[in-house]
């Protein structure tokens, strides 16, 4: 039982923290944020050398061979820096699940090539009007047709599809009717990406599958695939998400405090009133909580323990956590937390969208449910 | 990072529970909630005390295993779990033995740690007053100097375990001159003085936990003052950082939790997705109050005193606990309000037990609003008014 970070893991934090402080001032966020592509070729790339891309993929493919626990880490400093770019869906919904389920020679194809930052990856997951993340909410087909399967239907939220080299597209194989995995090369005409203007200003996209050819060895893994193997890939990014939200939540926490110590008001720092302490009491108090409870579930997860539970507690609690520490720092803040101008909004757009993704609180407090054998 | 126990601690955690187990299915005792502070058993603390698991993490000169900080975590979460009658043996393990090894001379040491291990000298709390709670500083029990004995008049309220205690850690003014937290110093008392009378009071609970206490001219032996004179009150808050560190506040009332879960899932109200949901919710916010006692424990583990860690695991943890018996109550309907003992009770009158005595978890040993000032002066360095 042992809550602090090892010596490796404090360089790792140390060094992503003053690197992105550097490469990633509020100014470039606002800037990605306004563009369509929303992420730098040059930032990309360096992130590639520094070994970033690769930190928790196997030597072999030139990763750092690290572990999940030490992305998260990472995924803390990036999202305490808003990093805008598609670090999470390329490595997270990309890389990882091609490391778990593809076969190795996928992983010789694509890896290495992720790695080294020349390729881009995502997953299309989520589709039109449903709210679940089971089996049964999956009704894009994958049709056989001549050798190979073409692929239609409509995926909601994928994030970078515009600028992905390729779509992991979670479809259900006809005439079987069992789920695969296809991945999909996002530059084929017969894919149609529109980017969501979301409130979390990341890239999301709706992507038409208007009979997208591909071939048989485009399945990922074995052609039959458990919902268990997409349940994986769904809770490793549910905690992804919140050792990001962490990172979100813990800066605007500091944001806060600091604003409460020099703005004054009444002839006195206005962190003196006991309402307003008590308000940064209770935020430290949700982001020390958020803070193990989704760093329990990421050590699960890099220890191969079975974590549903605690992922769905971390997904639940980090949503409403995250949500009362914004309410609270905008109190705080007062009226130059809702300007454009100041960087809290960032911060409080960027924990919306981590709410909702992967699974809201509802989802997953019903997760729990199940798991307690309510 | 680790979340995990080693082998060992977990065979210690088995260990534990094994004892636990098998007592509760010979009948010895029942599972209780906030046994720790309300159920007095004299055998159940010798039993504990032969197996070593009083002051276990005290060094082995004074009578202790000299174990880790971690180990007493798993001692104590399972004797809560279990809703163990432990409140005997548990001021004194849990905090006034610390506050004797941290501050006390030699000969205290010697006097009293190897007999709170054996489980023979229990402690009771002499802290509040009527005129001072919060305001601890402001108290105004006086301790006179007169030859080689100090003498003592005034009145604690709130004693906790006082009828069953040996011994009353004592905060006295020995200062009246002074500024009021510059002027205090602690003291044992021995129970049977003569001068020192007990009134039980009885809290919301209908419980017997507590007791006003009458000090006329009692007479202490200057050998029996903790530390320095006048320097009470720093060690007050030193023992209380270690009055709040524990599982209590979280595990306390474990035994309803579990009670509502198992009779949700009996009476198949479970189905109901309102109570699916609460329950879930419940499930979650234990594990952050879990995590946010572990992290205290850390701390001390690292070698430091947890103050503004403790503030706020304490500060979550009894407002959860509000919750909890809300929501038991609310699972219950009209049932709920039947208490313990009478016909047709369910869960042996748990729930609205618990949901009086949570009125007063968010008030003892530090109130919300003092923790999140800590919290925040402490804690996040914010000035103060």
């Amino acid at each position: 039982m042992k809550l602090s970070l090892t010596e490796e893991q404090e360089m790792l934090r140390k060094t992503a923290r003053d690197f992105l402080a550097d490469k990633c001032p509020r100014a470039f966020v606002r800037q990605m944020e306004e563009s369509e592509k929303g992420y730098s070729r040059e930032l990309w790339q360096e992130m590639a050398e520094l070994g970033w891309i690769g930190l928790a993929f196997p030597e072999r493919y030139g990763g750092g061979g690290m572990s999940f626990l030490d992305l998260a880490v990472l995924l803390e400093e990036m999202g305490r820096a808003c990093l805008p770019g598609p670090f999470f869906s390329a490595v997270v919904l990309g890389g990882l699940p091609i490391l778990d389920v593809g076969s190795e020679e996928q992983k010789q194809e694509y890896l290495p090539r992720l790695i080294h930052g020349e390729r881009r990856f995502t997953l299309a997951l989520t589709e039109p009007g449903y709210h679940n993340y089971d089996a049964s909410s999956v009704t894009v087909e994958a049709v056989p047709d001549d050798g190979r399967y073409v692929i239609k239907g409509t995926k909601l939220f994928v994030p970078d599809a515009h600028i992905a080299d390729y779509v992991l597209c979670v479809a259900r194989r006809k005439p079987e009717n069992g789920i695969a995995i296809f991945v999909a090369d996002a530059r084929s005409p017969q894919i149609n990406c529109t980017l969501l203007k979301s409130i979390g200003g990341d890239k999301l996209c709706e992507v038409i599958f208007d009979h997208v050819p591909v071939p048989e060895a485009g399945i990922l893994g074995q052609p039959g695939q458990d919902w268990s193997v997409v349940q994986k890939m769904i809770e490793r990014a549910a905690v992804a998400k919140c050792c990001e939200t962490v990172g979100n939540i813990q800066r605007v926490l500091e944001m806060t405090v600091d604003y409460a110590k020099e703005r004054k008001q009444f002839d006195r720092p206005i962190g003196s009133f006991q309402v307003l302490q008590h308000y940064c009491a209770d935020m430290a108090t949700d982001v020390d909580g958020a803070r193990f409870i989704a760093y329990q579930a990421a050590w699960m997860l890099s220890k191969g323990l079975p974590c549903t539970k605690e992922v769905a507690m971390a997904k639940v609690w980090m949503g409403e956590a995250s949500r009362r520490v914004m309410d609270l720092a905008h109190q705080i803040h007062g009226a130059i937390g809702v300007s454009m101008e100041h960087e809290l909004h960032f911060h409080t757009r960027r924990a919306k969208a981590a709410e909702l993704a992967f699974g809201d609180a509802s989802f997953y407090r019903e997760a729990v449910a199940r798991e307690m054998g309510l | 990072m680790d979340f995990g126990f080693t082998e060992e601690q977990n065979k210690f955690r088995q260990e534990v529970r094994s004892f636990l187990q098998d007592e509760i299915q010979k009948g010895l005792w029942e599972p209780t909630c906030d046994a720790w502070i309300q159920g007095f058993d004299p055998a159940f603390t010798k039993r504990v005390a032969e197996k070593g698991w009083i002051g276990l993490i005290w060094p082995e000169e004074y009578g202790g295993q000299g174990r880790s900080h971690v180990d007493r975590l798993i001692l104590t979460e399972e004797l809560l779990r279990y809703g163990a009658p432990a409140a005997c043996h548990w001021f004194a393990d849990r905090q006034v033995g610390g506050a004797i090894l941290s501050f006390g001379s030699e000969e205290l040491k010697k006097e009293f740690l190897p007999r709170i291990a054996q489980g023979e000298a229990y402690f009771g709390l002499g802290m509040s007053e009527p005129g001072a709670g919060s305001d601890l500083a402001s108290l105004r029990t006086k301790a006179v100097e007169d030859g080689d004995y100090y003498v003592i008049n005034g009145q604690k309220t709130w004693t906790s375990c006082a009828y069953f205690a040996h011994y009353f850690d004592v905060y006295a003014r020995t200062d009246p001159e002074a500024a009021k937290h510059r002027g205090i110093s602690e003291f044992i008392v021995d129970a049977r003085s003569p001068g020192l009378s007990r009134i039980p009071m009885t809290d919301i609970t209908g419980t017997e936990a507590w007791s006003d206490l009458f000090f006329d001219n009692v007479r202490v032996h200057k050998k029996y003052l903790i530390g320095e004179k006048n320097r009470g009150f720093y060690q007050v808050l030193h023992q209380l950082d270690h009055e709040r560190s524990g599982m209590e506040r979280i595990m306390g009332n474990y035994p309803l939790f579990e009670a509502i879960v198992q009779f949700s899932k009996e009476h198949k109200l479970s189905c109901d997705p309102n109570v699916r949901s609460k329950l879930a919710q419940l499930r979650i916010e234990f594990e952050v109050g879990r995590l946010l006692g572990y992290r205290v424990t850390c701390v001390m583990e690292e070698g430091r005193t947890p103050n503004w860690e403790s503030a706020m695991s304490k500060a979550y943890s009894t407002e959860f606990e509000k919750r909890l018996a809300n929501v038991a109550m609310e699972i219950l309907g009209p049932y709920g309000q039947l208490m313990p003992g009478s016909r047709l009770v369910p869960l042996r009158g748990m729930a609205p037990h618990s949901y009086l005595g949570s009125k007063g978890y968010s008030l003892q040993a530090g109130t919300t609003e003092i923790l999140k000032n800590i919290l925040a002066a402490r804690g996040l360095g914010l000035p103060g008014s």
